[in-house]
């Protein structure tokens, strides 16, 4: 991180006569100015004109104001944000991948198509799935998808009255807002104290109106649902489906598969457990598993392998396929980053991630629970919830205490999530966090604590040092400023 | 315990740390989990290759893979891809950041998509971008779900049949599930038929219009008159355009679009076998808080600088749950970082360069394609940007034709089925490409060539 | 005479019509307004149907139409400053529809009974 902020828009740098792109000459005799006026623009678009150095300036002192996995450890809870290694961006960036067009005929793209069907197998492995698709591209576009496959499964029945689908109210707020894109109704069922699903209040509410019940174990408290079994059979009993969110599904490497704890479809982030960046946001990568018999459901184009000619196929019109969710088969290279990551793993590593990501978790869970409110005692997997600060008397509170930290150079856990308590702060350090890294984040929360109790003003007004302090929010959503030309109405380049 | 690069514990690491966790061994911390469903064996998986190893895999892959000289494009084509642009993208403060959550620490992040919406307003025509859509297909369907929800109560949409049959294959998807009921407007001569869409629209029940230009066919349809009618009706328009035509074409905010949505891949990204791509969603003023997604507004903070901030999130997902706008929970990050330096790198003049090549390299090609007498422009009246479909005159021809093609390493378009092809040329291709294409074709100008093949 | 809905929304009845807002202790739940999304005058509304939305730059929440009626005016001052309801959400009324069916004013909670349920919430 840069300690300078440097605020300037391209566009303010912008000087009429500079150029930055380089093209061959036009040598054709056909022209733009052939075309209809009416079919062209009144006037050219007010882009930025920059030459190539300043251009590249700009961009890198952005990237200085910018915090990263590599700048430093970033505790966000239910994001995973582990280390991205670097062999895979190397992969991702094969030239010839580069050049393929979607449309090429299959015996083209032989080992893209390959690479598809590998990664497909490797995830219904490590899932207990029998098949996955890998067209998604994000976690939230694989939550649609599998709730796809579930409307087109009871749809395939004539059990068209099932409307409704449960959520516990820990749940991410993606579930519910993608049930509801899928059309579904939500209902939600209540967690008990430890943070688990209450089975007498979930009994009261299944019946034959629900299609699916959606979960992700470990919770979002960190816990795992021991009762997975009866629920699941609850659910069964009741001719619904059983919904793995997958953002929590890093701890479970190596020590359980949710095709085992009775769940029918499921979706994966690669760029959580898998290790693809996050790219400040995006793109992800969302697959989404099945068990057998939910196959013929999956969206087209499907990527089909024929042993004895051994050759791969891509399926466009499978026709009890729920329909087509992608332009065509994902986000590509971010599949190939995390078939890398897996290789590079091996079977032997990949099961020390749930192990280690889970210790880590309980080091600094139980270094801290002296100074940090834990509201569910216990071990915790790969995550776990304070509810604020143990002494609630000093006025500090959990955004003070996240952009506190941000002055000691690590990235803000989550907060005010999950609903269940009012000052959540939602703390996961993944396995690729060192014991060194850990202990100096105890130390800087163990200092936010005491000096929330003696210098409390200290907390409530960081940050101090990062470049930008304070933006007014509130400002930001009253009158949107959200275009260069909004701050300066009337500007020409 | 592991030695591998990743994975940093040693067994003294392990030992200290549960010790701290009242831990004897790693497997008490799951002693919750019911035994029944704790793995018992090992991954049926490879084992650990070594980083050379997995560099000799993909290599081995790749191999199997053929870069072909690209005619085709449907919605996504091979463009000039600066060398600056992966060069600043692999920036690990920018790849290795999540979504901007805290704008303390983010303002490289929030500062490029605030530079990429206002690119995107400029080539749009409209007030307000997202940051947010996966790809065309989905900002589209997006697209649609916003006019439904704008609406209230009526859940009709019309799509021209121009518009790409892979976005409409998504939206019928969508629309599939989330009850939304999609016709379909008829083309005429491959143009958007507007006597259908006025009686369409006279049916009532109408919440949007999705129409594209440029269209599949690549032609650039005139929508005079097309936003009176939609509006008349009560109903929103949708444009949707690949958006490197949009640094030339009458923009959506012209021809009274409310929304634009669509592919921005061809602003120079690599094709990649389909993806990361980026979708693009813009619209109005008056819809602004209808809109899905990510919008990072400007704002001040308390030195008086000039910052960036998510804004407007209590659309989204995280704070409205079910009732949000939509699921998504992305910003495409990384991909409208290219986007905006593509933007900054060519400039209004460079896009306007690359739609010049582009379409003087296809009407080129079109011509001397003509000039074979073996198939003819489809759509002979109708002007296009880079991309027409031409009629072969028989499918044996189209057939062969394509086959030999690709074996000489020419992907030469996308069949649509019986004798046509659709064909686009970007300022990738050269005058010697479009010779060699030709001279395939001519190859085929015996006709008993083909003809004692059918 | 003003009654509520358990969802927060007011109606301060006035013959054969009613001004809809929002009560002050879900002005105080909801923090500083930013945006009120308003319906279109002449809407038809059902009582218990969705009207508009209010949010604040933290939270969201939809507005619910007390009583069955037409809209005969928006509040047009909440488009330039939605923080008036912020400062006095009864008098910085949303909505103003006409009554269609008047019994079902009876219907809406008294402020003894409101004032009851907001008691119970904030435990």
């Amino acid at each position: 991180m840069n300690k300078e902020y440097y605020g300037k828009l391209i566009f303010e740098q912008s000087v009429p006569g500079r150029t930055g792109f380089s093209l061959p000459t036009d040598s054709y005799t056909a022209n733009l100015s052939d075309l209809p006026q009416t079919l062209l623009r009144g006037e050219s678009p007010r882009l930025p004109e920059v030459d190539e150095p300043s251009l590249v300036r700009h961009y890198t002192n952005l990237s200085t104001n910018n915090f990263g996995v590599d700048t430093g450890f970033y505790p966000l809870g239910s994001c995973t944000m582990k280390y991205n290694p670097k062999i895979n961006d190397e992969i991702a960036a094969d030239p010839v991948v580069a050049a393929l067009h979607p449309s090429q005929p299959d015996y083209t793209v032989q080992g893209a198509l390959k690479a598809y069907h590998t990664l497909q197998s490797m995830l219904s492995e490590i899932g207990g799935m029998a098949e996955f698709t890998l067209n998604p591209y994000a976690g939230a576009h694989g939550e649609l998808t599998g709730l796809m496959v579930i409307h087109a499964y009871h749809d395939a029945r004539s059990d068209t009255r099932r409307n409704k689908v449960i959520v516990p109210d820990s749940a991410h707020g993606t579930n519910p807002a993608s049930a509801n894109v899928a059309g579904y109704k939500i209902v939600e069922v209540k967690s008990l104290p430890d943070g688990t699903v209450d089975i007498d209040d979930l009994r009261g509410k299944l019946d034959d109106t629900v299609a699916a019940m959606m979960m992700t174990n470990p919770n979002t408290t960190g816990m795992f649902e021991k009762n997975i079994p009866q629920i699941a059979a609850m659910v069964h009993e009741a001719g619904a489906l059983m919904y793995y969110d997958g953002a929590n599904l890093n701890p479970m490497l190596g020590v359980a598969r949710p095709g085992d704890m009775g769940f029918d479809v499921m979706h994966i982030n690669l760029h959580k457990t898998f290790s693809t960046p996050h790219g400040g946001g995006g793109p992800g990568s969302g697959p989404v598993g099945v068990r057998a018999g939910l196959e013929e459901f999956l969206p087209n184009p499907r990527v089909v392998y024929d042993e004895e000619a051994d050759l791969y196929t891509v399926v466009t019109d499978s026709p009890d396929a729920l329909g087509r969710i992608s332009a065509w088969l994902g986000n590509y290279t971010v599949e190939l980053k995390a078939l890398a990551y897996i290789l590079s793993l091996g079977t032997e590593n990949l099961a020390l991630i749930g192990p280690m990501a889970t210790l880590n978790a309980n080091y600094i869970k139980d270094s801290l629970k002296d100074d940090y409110l834990l509201p569910i005692e216990g071990r915790c997997k790969h995550e776990f919830v304070f509810d604020g600060l143990r002494d609630k008397s000093t006025g500090v509170t959990t955004l003070n205490v996240a952009k506190r930290l941000l002055d000691f150079g690590f990235h803000a856990p989550t907060i005010y999530f999950p609903l269940l308590f009012h000052e959540s702060l939602m703390i996961e350090p993944t396995e690729t966090e060192s014991r060194e890294t850990l202990d100096r984040f105890i130390d800087v929360m163990k200092r936010i604590a005491r000096e929330a109790a003696e210098t409390p003003q200290t907390v409530i007004d960081a940050p101090h040092n990062t470049p930008v302090t304070h933006p007014d929010d509130t400002e930001a959503a009253l009158h949107p400023v959200v275009k260069w030309s909004d701050l300066q109405p009337s500007a020409t380049l | 315990m592991s030695s591998h690069r990743y994975l940093p514990h040693t067994r003294r690491d392990i030992d200290l740390m549960l010790e701290r966790c009242k831990a004897t061994t790693v497997d008490d911390l799951f002693a919750d989990i019911p035994d029944e469903l704790r793995l018992k064996k090992a991954y049926d998986l490879p084992g650990e290759l070594s980083e050379p190893e997995v560099r000799a895999y993909f290599r081995s892959l790749s191999a199997e893979n053929s870069p072909l000289v690209c005619f085709a494009g449907g919605g996504f084509y091979d463009r000039y891809a600066p060398a600056v642009i992966p060069a600043l993208m692999a920036r690990s403060e920018f790849l290795t950041a999540y979504t901007p959550y805290q704008p303390e620490i983010s303002q490289g992040t929030l500062q490029y998509i605030f530079e990429y919406q206002s690119m995107m307003c400029e080539l749009t025509g409209l007030d307000v971008s997202n940051a947010s859509m996966y790809d065309g297909t989905t900002a589209v369907a997006e697209a649609m779900m916003m006019c439904v929800a704008a609406a209230r109560k009526r859940n009709r949409v019309l799509v021209s049949e121009t518009v790409s049959p892979i976005t409409l294959e998504v939206m019928k998807t969508y629309a599939r599930y989330h009850g939304i009921t999609i016709s379909v407007i008829p083309a005429t001569n491959g143009v958007t038929d507007r006597a259908a869409m006025q009686r369409m629209l006279a049916d009532g029940d109408v919440a949007g219009v999705v129409l594209a230009s440029p269209n599949y066919y690549g032609i650039l349809e005139d929508y005079t008159g097309f936003a009176d009618d939609i509006h008349a009706a009560k109903a929103l328009m949708v444009m949707t355009s690949h958006a490197c035509a949009l640094g030339v074409v009458k923009s959506p905010g012209e021809w009274g679009a409310d929304i634009a949505a669509g592919e921005a891949q061809s602003l120079g990204m690599p094709l990649n076998y389909g993806g990361p791509w980026l979708g693009y969603l813009c619209t109005t003023n008056a819809l602004m808080r209808k809109m899905p997604g990510r919008i990072v507004g400007a704002t001040t903070d308390a030195k008086g600088q000039r910052v960036f901030v998510l804004t407007l999130q209590a659309r989204e997902q995280h704070i409205r749950r079910e009732k949000a706008t939509s699921n998504i929970c992305s910003n495409q990050g990384i991909m409208t970082l290219y986007a905006s330096m593509y933007c900054s790198v060519m400039g209004a003049e460079g896009l306007r360069r690359v739609n010049n090549l582009s379409y003087g390299g296809a009407h080129s090609l079109a011509k001397k394609i003509e000039a074979t007498g073996l198939a003819r422009l489809k759509y002979p009246d109708k002007p296009f940007l880079n991309e027409f479909v031409v009629e072969f005159d028989s499918s044996t021809l189209a057939d062969m034709f394509y086959d030999t093609a690709v074996a000489a390493s020419i992907l030469p378009g996308i069949r649509l089925g019986d004798k046509d092809m659709l064909i686009a040329v970007t300022e990738m291709r050269t005058p010697d490409d479009i010779e060699d294409y030709i001279s395939i074709l001519n190859d085929f100008k015996d006709a008993k060539l083909y003809e004692e093949d059918e | 005479m003003i009654k509520y809905l358990p969802s927060h929304e007011y109606a301060r009845i006035e013959g054969q019509e009613a001004y809809i807002g929002i009560s002050p202790y879900a002005a105080k739940q909801l923090g500083n307004v930013v945006y009120v999304d308003m319906p279109e005058v002449d809407d038809e509304l059902e009582k218990g149907e969705e009207f508009g939305a209010i949010e604040s730059v933290k939270a969201a929440s939809d507005l619910f139409a007390p009583l069955n009626g037409t809209v005969l005016e928006i509040n047009e001052a909440l488009n330039d400053n939605p923080r008036l309801v912020s400062d006095d959400p009864l008098k910085n009324w949303i909505i103003k529809i006409s009554i269609s069916d008047p019994r079902q004013v009876d219907e809406l909670l008294d402020q003894e009974a409101y004032d009851a349920l907001c008691a119970n919430e904030q435990h």
